[in-house]
């Protein structure tokens, strides 16, 4: 049997349809069978609330008494893009705050302006004769302001990458706080409550489809910027009166070290039109599986440490190379299911009617990598391959004949084969004027500063100037050298042009 | 459980600590302590049974003890019940209810501050000492 959407709301009209959660449909549709689970259940809700960085609001503030073109605009000192209309800007929620920096952004404008708080606007205009007027100072609320559309290029990904840090320090990212040595794992996304993944092969989520968002009813644009329909990474472009929404479902948030982001709470109707769509609105957590990825590595391509499901990951914990690694959600479940519940209930109530959508999400899509015409350099790229090294029971005399055989003044210290310092001229020479017969040992430097070939040049040259060193060797993750980068290797990309 | 013993400033050059454990044989474990020329405080977690005679031995040697339950402080108009701050919380603190609510065990507190720039909603505080 197959229905339609207009059914579904003549269903939704007469008070008669059936709406459940996408946790209720996965219960019933193991008890019923998608068939019957079809023909019974009209409608199946479902919920995110969690970071979307990638939003914001179109604002109009109409004209003033002596007309303005805006150029340039701040509220409470957060810049919002003016390069449109004379009154009208774009509030990016990860925009920072030019006094506060990162603790406040755009995304607390926006929370503000939810909650009536009066919001300083500062103007700037090289003034035209049709718009003579080149500053401007005032204080508005939302209600002062003509529109207030929350446009958002990315929101609602199907699913998320989780993040782990396999490196000795403590990381900051939007994925928030990241212990040394796999010590945790976070992520994000409503897993069984997740609106993409219930609806995988995107039949009823496109322009058009009316949607839950911060408390309002708002619209799907179309797909989102960086939408990955082919690795199961779609993304939506929503939008919805910011008038209409609610501090409940909008929040604030700003990471530690990253900036802030806005918590926004969305709902997606799914209408079960044949078995086909309760079937794909039964997935559970079990069912989604994403990457553990290593943000220690500061690449595009992170590596993958291990996949997890977002069954594994709700658990609370799961293993890394062995031991344990505690988990924590990014995003919020509660609230989650909060906003599947409020969708299901207006549905019910017939406060909620379904949009057909008027286009599906471009099948079998894939993101491309920018494209970058000063190409990132990797150590591997410049450093020297010749791998001068010493045991660290040689005499520092082999060690100088080496530097001298080779021109270098930095020799790599070995034991095992395994890097445990490094030993330069300048060791030699301290060595010498001190009058001492020594080991390699004696007069090394034991705490050796090193790198990885796959870091980029530019975090190791920072490396490089923070311990105001001139050489660092390169190994592999087993401690083996493997190469040798000098502040030599650098300046050469500037003296040689690109190499 | 978890005690604040207060040292006025006449006190601060007695090794009053190491006397105390040396003579009663009590184990505790220093949670936090700052003590300089003027004064000072310091939290420790003893067992339950043992609290009596620690006040006792501290208060006879001029010292102020006195139940401590103050650690760290959430904001529930900020917080979303996300649980960032689970996986950082050394003492597992932090834990979820049947609803997915968010839940606070003070009695783990050991007042390490590791959660405090986690949360991404600026929801949790560590509540303050009298020296803080």
């Amino acid at each position: 049997m197959v229905k339609t959407i207009a059914e579904i709301n003549e269903k939704i009209s007469s008070g008669s349809v059936c709406v459940v959660t996408a946790e209720e449909m996965a219960d019933i549709v193991d008890d019923i069978g998608a068939e019957k689970a079809a023909s019974e259940v009209d409608v199946v809700t479902t919920g995110t609330f969690g970071a979307m960085c990638s939003s914001g609001v179109f604002l109009n503030f109409g004209h003033s008494e002596i007309p303005i073109k805006i150029t340039k605009m701040f509220l409470n000192d957060v810049e919002a893009y003016s390069g449109l209309a004379a009154v009208d800007s774009y509030l990016g929620a990860a925009q920072t705050s030019e006094k506060l920096g990162i603790k406040y952004g755009g995304a607390h404008v926006i929370e503000d302006l939810i909650c009536g708080k009066e919001i300083d606007v500062l103007a700037h205009s090289y003034g035209t004769d049709c718009y003579p007027k080149k500053e401007l100072a005032t204080t508005i609320t939302l209600e002062d302001l003509n529109q207030a559309i929350m446009v958002n290029p990315r929101n609602v990904y199907q699913k998320y990458d989780a993040a782990t840090n396999g490196s000795k320090k403590t990381l900051h990212t939007y994925m928030g706080k990241l212990l040394p040595d796999f010590k945790n794992v976070t992520y994000s996304g409503a897993g069984i409550l997740s609106p993409l993944s219930n609806d995988p092969t995107y039949r009823t989520i496109g322009a058009g489809t009316k949607i839950f968002i911060g408390g309002a009813t708002g619209t799907i644009v179309g797909q989102g910027t960086q939408c990955s329909t082919a690795s199961g990474f779609a993304t939506l472009m929503t939008t919805g009166d910011l008038k209409e929404m609610t501090k409940e479902y909008v929040n604030a948030s700003s990471f530690t070290g990253y900036g802030p982001s806005l918590f926004l709470g969305i709902g997606i109707p799914i209408p079960i039109l044949d078995a086909d769509m309760a079937k794909a609105t039964a997935i559970r957590d079990a069912d989604i599986e994403v990457s553990i990825k290593d943000y220690s590595v500061g690449l595009r391509d992170r590596p993958v440490v291990r996949n997890a499901n977002y069954e594994e990951l709700r658990s609370g914990s799961l293993q890394i190379n062995g031991k344990e690694a505690a988990t924590s959600c990014m995003s919020s479940f509660k609230k989650s299911r909060q906003v599947a519940e409020e969708l299901k209930r207006q549905i019910a109530s017939g406060t909620f009617f379904l949009g057909k959508n008027t286009t599906t999400l471009p099948a079998r899509q894939s993101t491309k990598p920018m494209k970058e015409t000063n190409k990132t350099l990797f150590v591997r790229d410049i450093m020297s391959r010749d791998v001068l090294q010493v045991e660290q029971t040689d005499s520092f005399i082999v060690a100088a004949k080496l530097m001298r055989q080779n021109e270098s003044n930095h020799i790599s210290v070995v034991s095992n084969k395994k890097l445990v310092g490094i030993i330069t001229s300048w060791d030699i020479s301290k060595a010498v004027a001190d009058g001492k017969e020594e080991t390699v040992e004696a007069c090394m430097t034991k705490s050796v500063i090193t790198c990885l070939p796959e870091e980029t040049v530019e975090t190791v040259a920072k490396r490089l100037a923070k311990f105001k060193i001139s050489a660092i060797p390169v190994i592999d993750h087993q401690r083996n050298v493997v190469g040798l980068l000098t502040s030599e290797h650098i300046s050469k990309l500037y003296t040689r042009g690109n190499v | 459980m978890k005690i604040k013993v207060n040292f006025p400033e006449k006190c601060v050059k007695s090794p009053m600590l190491s006397e105390i454990i040396l003579k009663t044989g009590i184990l505790v474990s220093i949670v936090s302590s700052h003590v300089d020329s003027k004064g000072g405080e310091m939290i420790l977690d003893i067992l339950d049974s043992n609290y009596e005679l620690v006040k006792e031995s501290f208060e006879s040697r001029g010292a102020f003890v006195s139940t401590f339950n103050a650690f760290i402080r959430r904001n529930e108009d900020e917080c979303v019940d996300c649980g960032a701050c689970i996986s950082v919380c050394p003492s597992h603190v932090f834990g979820y209810s049947e609803d997915w609510s968010l839940t606070m065990d003070m009695q783990k507190c050991v007042r390490c501050a590791l959660c405090i720039d986690m949360c991404p909603h600026q929801a949790l505080a560590l509540e303050e000492t009298d020296l803080e």
